[in-house]
């Protein structure tokens, strides 16, 4: 086991934003948290990379406790947060140069190691620009590059594509995935985009400071039930009675289409539309819908997952650097 | 795109143990390092520093030398010079300190509270770099002292690079337990205005601790800067030249004082 979590709890004054959750993260696993924005997931992050103490439970990160041995659990681990930690002062390289320093990375390997994530990212070419003239895309992938320096076992992303456009979205989880496969890292990252916890090994739902289910994508698709096949045709009455026959139980009438609830919703559509045609009923259109996380969190929490509000930190940091008022 | 399958792959035994460190040389210098970076690269701001100092030095030194009669035999330019080289320190060190406030909220702070190393890295790095930036700024100003009369030697020179630092180090620890409890950026004028202007007026930076009145004695003993004022000067003209050794003495406790308490204020968490 990569991380291991044992009722882990953390309370800020009287509120717990933490209510004893656990779980475990195999080696390899790539482990989703979703959830809104208040849900616990980045308390939960910050007592993984021991930025937080734990109120109660523990947490086992790469075999280290996070509260006793943080040092060997912060040497482990390589963190890409939410809002952008790097130097726009600085080059690509010199940003990876100091994380180096501060990370003990063996002198004579670092230049090395630096070429090898700025390629592994894409932005070899770069190397020698000031990071306040990447987008915001090279930005993240640069913060991606730098969590590796240090080869950690486990790469730790909290929101990882927040704030970037959704094509800058695609390409950081390209790189994220080539990554995965190519060194076999562990990754716990957390996110509100249902899309992008599609990519996860497994996913842990949580809200209010709860983990309300565990499970992977698919089998947590499946709790909320099956795909559903809608088919229009020219005699919907016959339909309905050929696709009963073959169904060996009746099938349902929705506003004159035909609805048939199945594992497999596309194959399942192939048969019904080829059965269908052999009876000589002519299909007019057909449409298969499988249910989404959107529609797991909705009925586990009885939400739509809310679209995350800036913080009042960067609004104010925004509105300072608009007027020019920040001199760094 | 990828062209090589990386090699950096991440199963490696780390040591069970490892001994604590209490002081991260490496880590320090990696803060040092990025400071002097920064101050470099926005070498303008140095531009800004000098004008500033030579403002004053003309304002004051020249403005008001025929209004003044010599101090213990020195004319009031030679006897402000020290003063605005002060200055220089106060305000570099000062602004050097408060750019902690600026990685909070640029998130580079974060970087450093993640990493492997004590909290003490943080503070020794931030004091180390903007002692250093604000002694190279003063040590600049130093080719201004023929202008007001001050004679360079080569000893004196070092001494007073010596006294430069020291004050440096006070200021820039001072600057870092106000930045470590500053949360926003509303304080950052107020700072200028209610700590560095009258951290500077009342150090004895441009009147002799001689003669002011004994409350306002009482403000500039307490006063860091004061000591460095003093230790300056002497170096440089001579004047209080028998105290250098205490005054330096007292920054060095005072420095240690305010990084003591840095290091226990700064939480964990960013």
């Amino acid at each position: 086991m990569t991380i291991q979590v044992e009722r882990l709890s953390r309370s800020f004054g009287t509120l717990q934003a933490v209510k004893g959750i656990d779980f475990e993260v195999g080696k390899g696993e790539t482990f989703g948290f979703l959830g809104p924005n208040g849900a616990g997931k980045s308390t939960t992050i910050k007592m993984l990379c021991t930025l937080l103490r734990p109120s109660g439970g523990r947490a086992i990160v790469n075999g280290y406790d996070v509260e006793r041995e943080s040092g060997l659990v912060r040497q482990s681990i390589g963190i890409v947060f939410q809002d952008p930690t790097l130097d726009g002062y600085l080059t690509a390289e010199q940003n990876l140069h100091y994380h180096c320093m501060i990370y003990h990375t063996p002198r004579h390997v670092r230049e090395a190691r630096i070429r090898e994530v700025l390629q592994l990212v894409g932005l070899d070419d770069r190397r020698k620009d000031l990071v306040m003239t990447f987008s915001g895309g090279m930005k993240r992938r640069l913060e991606v590059a730098r969590g590796l320096l240090h080869q950690p076992q486990t790469l730790i992303l909290d929101e990882p594509t927040v704030g970037l456009d959704p094509q800058t979205r695609r390409s950081v989880w390209e790189y994220v995935l080539r990554l995965r496969e190519a060194t076999g890292l562990t990754i716990f990252m957390t996110t509100h985009y249902m899309d992008e916890a599609e990519y996860c090994d497994r996913i842990g739902i949580i809200d209010i400071g709860r983990i309300v289910a565990l499970d992977t994508p698919a089998a947590l698709k499946r709790m909320i039930g099956q795909d559903v096949v809608r088919i229009r045709t020219s005699d919907i009455e016959r339909a309905v009675e050929e696709a009963s026959r073959w169904l060996g139980y009746p099938a349902h009438l929705e506003d004159d289409v035909l609805c048939v609830e199945g594992e497999n919703g596309q194959s399942l559509a192939a048969k019904l539309i080829r059965h269908l045609t052999l009876a000589d009923i002519e299909v007019r259109d057909v449409s298969v819908q499988a249910p989404s996380l959107d529609d797991v969190f909705l009925h586990l929490t009885g939400n739509a997952i809310r679209e995350e509000s800036v913080g009042a930190k960067e609004r104010l940091g925004a509105r300072l650097r608009g007027h020019g008022r920040l001199r760094r | 795109m990828l062209e090589t399958q990386p090699s950096i792959v991440p199963v490696r035994a780390l040591p069970k143990t490892r001994p604590a460190r209490l002081i991260d040389v490496e880590g320090i210098a990696m803060i040092w390092l990025r400071d002097m970076t920064r101050f470099w690269r926005q070498r303008s701001r140095l531009l800004g520093g000098i004008v500033r100092a030579l403002v004053w030095l003309f304002a004051l030194g020249f403005g008001l030398r025929r209004s003044i009669v010599p101090i213990s035999g020195l004319s009031y330019e030679q006897f402000v010079f020290p003063g605005i080289i002060a200055m220089t320190i106060i305000f570099t060190a000062l602004q050097s300190a408060i750019s902690i406030i600026w990685d909070r909220e640029f998130g580079f702070l974060k970087e450093v509270l993640v990493a492997p190393t004590p909290r003490s890295t943080l503070i020794l790095g931030k004091c180390l770099g903007g002692a250093t930036c604000s002694t190279i700024l003063a040590a600049i100003m130093l080719v201004f002292a023929p202008i007001a009369s001050v004679a360079l030697t080569p000893l004196n020179v070092l001494e007073v690079l010596i006294a430069m630092f020291i004050t440096a180090l006070a200021l820039t620890a001072l600057g870092i337990v106000i930045a470590a409890r500053m949360t926003d950026f509303e304080g950052f004028g107020t700072l200028q205005n209610f700590i560095t202007l009258p951290l500077y007026l009342f150090s004895g930076a441009v009147f002799p601790i001689r003669g002011a009145p004994s409350w306002l004695q009482v403000v500039l003993l307490v006063n860091p800067l004061t000591y460095g004022v003093n230790a300056i000067r002497g170096a440089l003209l001579g004047y209080g030249a028998a105290e250098i050794p205490l005054d330096l003495a007292v920054l060095v406790v005072f420095t240690l004082i305010m990084l003591s308490i840095a290091i226990l204020i700064t939480r964990r968490e960013a």
